[in-house]
């Protein structure tokens, strides 16, 4: 103990991993955003072009955006539907089977089983679902399923039909997060008083009534811890996308995030796929304010 | 735990009068039914996959997997294939070879950095460590483009083109393990600095005042105070950073251009686009690549849990 490292300033500890941040995400966001104001094909694109691809993205790319006809589409569309179906089946599942399981002595087994998908890559799920949902009906369960109630359908192809394909990748993604969300919501629940909610029992509140007047409002801030993973999560969805339908058919499962790799590793329109990676950073930007203004108020009652 | 249980009731009450209460007879077979419905709908994608995988490739085109649970009919056949012919095998070394490192590094790092936002005083501590938690919910997207072509030529990418040994020898990056690695490792340093500083700074400062005042050095208290008292959420942080290298895919698709050194997300990801309806070979190759989080996720499911309620918010 004698050795007299006390000297060593703090920064030999920080340093290194400082440095790694720095070279893996700090410098390469900021050149990203340089990037996004250049043309041309390739990995180093040089011509400057201003806003341009920014006006290319919003006016004139239908598979970002596209407000012509009704009902709108485009990538940003589908990650609007993200957005909302994702994260509010995740949260609501998750919540559902939280508060349920608490009351069944097959707790442990039923949660084990939601929460497996977790620990599965977005690969494999992507293959598990490329089953699931496939039209042959001896391969595709769903549609077995359909078939075995209603004998005279058709067989339905999820991922290849343009009005159906969003819907069921969002399902694929809901079946991956929902163990997230009631793992962190159960511990939650679990440390709510009591006494509050027996109270509630006892003076004759039914159960439907003692949820929504007295649990849900008492969990409003872990189910908002949630809500924004999940939000952040349907925002950077891409590998589940990439790997069931490459973003069709017809372009139509696009995500945001999709739309940055395939412009940069499929279109070699770096400078263009940058700008879809500053619009998603512009979208995750309030979360980031938001999850710091968090921090400070925990600090704070420390 | 029940609530029944926790909170033994007054005596003289009818016995199950608060609970039948809240749930009568029917409330609780809805919730049977209910938790029963939602476990079976999540239990059938991967059962089927996992059927799936040991069936003759012959009957999975005439009949479907849950026509076998009463007629089994397995075989060992489809992953014999899958990891020799499809090179699988190598793909499984692969992937231990990417991920190993890629959680050592990250871990010992962020223990150091996590230590030293806890406990150390320096200029500037709390601005960089809220740059950390900003950096958590950067999307990855925004980096991949200039990390590629600082991997792809990295003394031109610093600018050192001027120091002339440097520009005699290869330092491409692209398509090594030890690029990958640092990739892994930027990446989850965020996550591992903000979970390690915050369970570093809930332990009793007394701890540590009373070692320096017994003379201790930072280095000695962060390695035989700060670290022993930190196993769970070590464990708890290895295997979030495991699992997550485990089944990346994204990363060893870009940086990692090489057909040898594929990883066995990559191989799937391949699989599926050269052999789309091969079932019986995407079977087997994704149980595969789902075994590992698996077995780890059953042998050690209380530090998981432990993991998630300690930090919800990684991206």
């Amino acid at each position: 103990m004698s050795r007299g490292d006390r000297g060593w300033s703090p920064w030999v500890y920080v340093l290194p991993a400082l440095l790694l941040l720095m070279l893996f995400l700090v410098l390469p966001t900021i050149q990203t955003i340089w990037l996004s104001l250049h043309g041309g094909t390739g990995f180093s694109p040089t011509q400057y072009v201003g806003l341009q691809n920014y006006v290319q993205l919003f006016t004139r790319d239908r598979f970002f955006l596209s407000l012509d006809e009704w009902p709108p589409s485009g990538a940003v569309v589908n990650n609007v539907l993200w957005l909302l179906l994702f994260t509010g089946g995740t949260v609501s599942l998750g919540l559902l089977i939280a508060v349920l399981a608490d009351r069944v002595r097959y707790e442990p087994l039923i949660k084990a089983v939601i929460f497996v998908p977790m620990v599965i890559s977005a690969t494999a799920t992507s293959v598990i679902f490329r089953f699931v949902y496939s039209p042959d009906p001896v391969i595709g369960v769903v549609n077995a399923a359909l078939i075995a109630i209603f004998p005279n359908l058709e067989p339905v192809p999820w991922l290849g039909r343009t009005s159906l394909v969003n819907i069921a990748l969002i399902g694929a993604g809901i079946w991956i997060w929902t163990g997230l969300a009631m793992t962190v919501l159960s511990a939650a629940y679990k440390s709510l008083d009591r006494e509050v909610l027996e109270a509630a029992a006892v003076d004759g509140a039914s159960a439907w009534q003692t949820f929504w007047r007295i649990t849900l409002p008492m969990m409003i801030v872990p189910i908002g811890v949630v809500a924004v993973t999940m939000v952040i999560n349907a925002l950077k969805m891409l590998d589940l996308v990439l790997v069931m339908t490459q973003g069709g058919p017809r372009n139509a499962s696009r995500t945001i995030a999709f739309t940055m790799f395939w412009e940069v590793f499929n279109n070699s329109l770096a400078g263009y796929g940058s700008a879809v990676a500053v619009v998603l950073l512009i979208l995750v930007a309030p979360i980031i304010l938001l999850q710091i203004r968090r921090f400070r108020a925990e600090e704070a009652l420390r | 735990m029940s609530v029944a249980g926790a909170h033994p009731r007054p005596p003289f009450q009818a016995s199950a009068r608060p609970r039948a209460r809240v749930f009568g007879r029917l409330g609780r077979i809805v919730i049977h039914v209910a938790l029963v419905g939602l476990g079976i709908v999540w239990l059938i994608p991967s059962l089927g996959l996992f059927i799936t995988s040991w069936r003759p490739p012959a009957d999975i085109a005439v009949s479907g997997w849950w026509t076998s649970l009463f007629r089994p009919e397995y075989t060992l056949g489809n992953y014999r294939q899958v990891l020799t012919a499809q090179g699988f095998g190598r793909s499984f070394v692969n992937s231990l070879l990417i991920t190993v490192p890629s959680t050592v590094f990250p871990i010992m790092l962020a223990a150091l950095a996590g230590y030293a936002f806890a406990w150390l005083r320096f200029r500037g501590r709390d601005t960089l460590f809220l740059i950390v938690i900003a950096l958590l919910i950067v999307p990855l997207e925004a980096t991949w483009v200039p990390v590629l072509r600082m991997f792809n030529n990295p003394v031109g990418y610093f600018r050192l083109d001027w120091v002339p040994f440097l520009s005699g020898i290869d330092l491409r990056l692209t398509g090594s393990f030890l690029g990958i690695w640092l990739a892994h490792t930027g990446y989850g340093l965020p996550f591992a600095i903000y979970l390690l500083r915050n369970f570093f700074i809930s332990l009793p400062r007394e701890l540590f005042e009373s070692a320096k005042i017994d003379g201790a050095s930072n280095f000695a208290i962060f390695t035989r105070i700060a670290l022993p008292l930190s196993v769970p959420a070590l464990a708890s942080l290895a295997i979030f950073q495991f699992m997550w290298v485990w089944n990346d895919l994204m990363n060893a698709l870009i940086f990692l251009q090489d057909v040898t050194k594929r990883p066995l997300t990559v191989s799937i990801q391949a699989l599926i686009g050269s052999y789309g309806a091969e079932w019986h070979l995407l079977a087997a190759g994704a149980f595969i690549t789902m075994s590992v989080p698996l077995l780890v996720f059953f042998a050690l499911q209380r530090y998981f849990v432990r993991g998630i309620t300690a930090g919800a918010i990684k991206g």
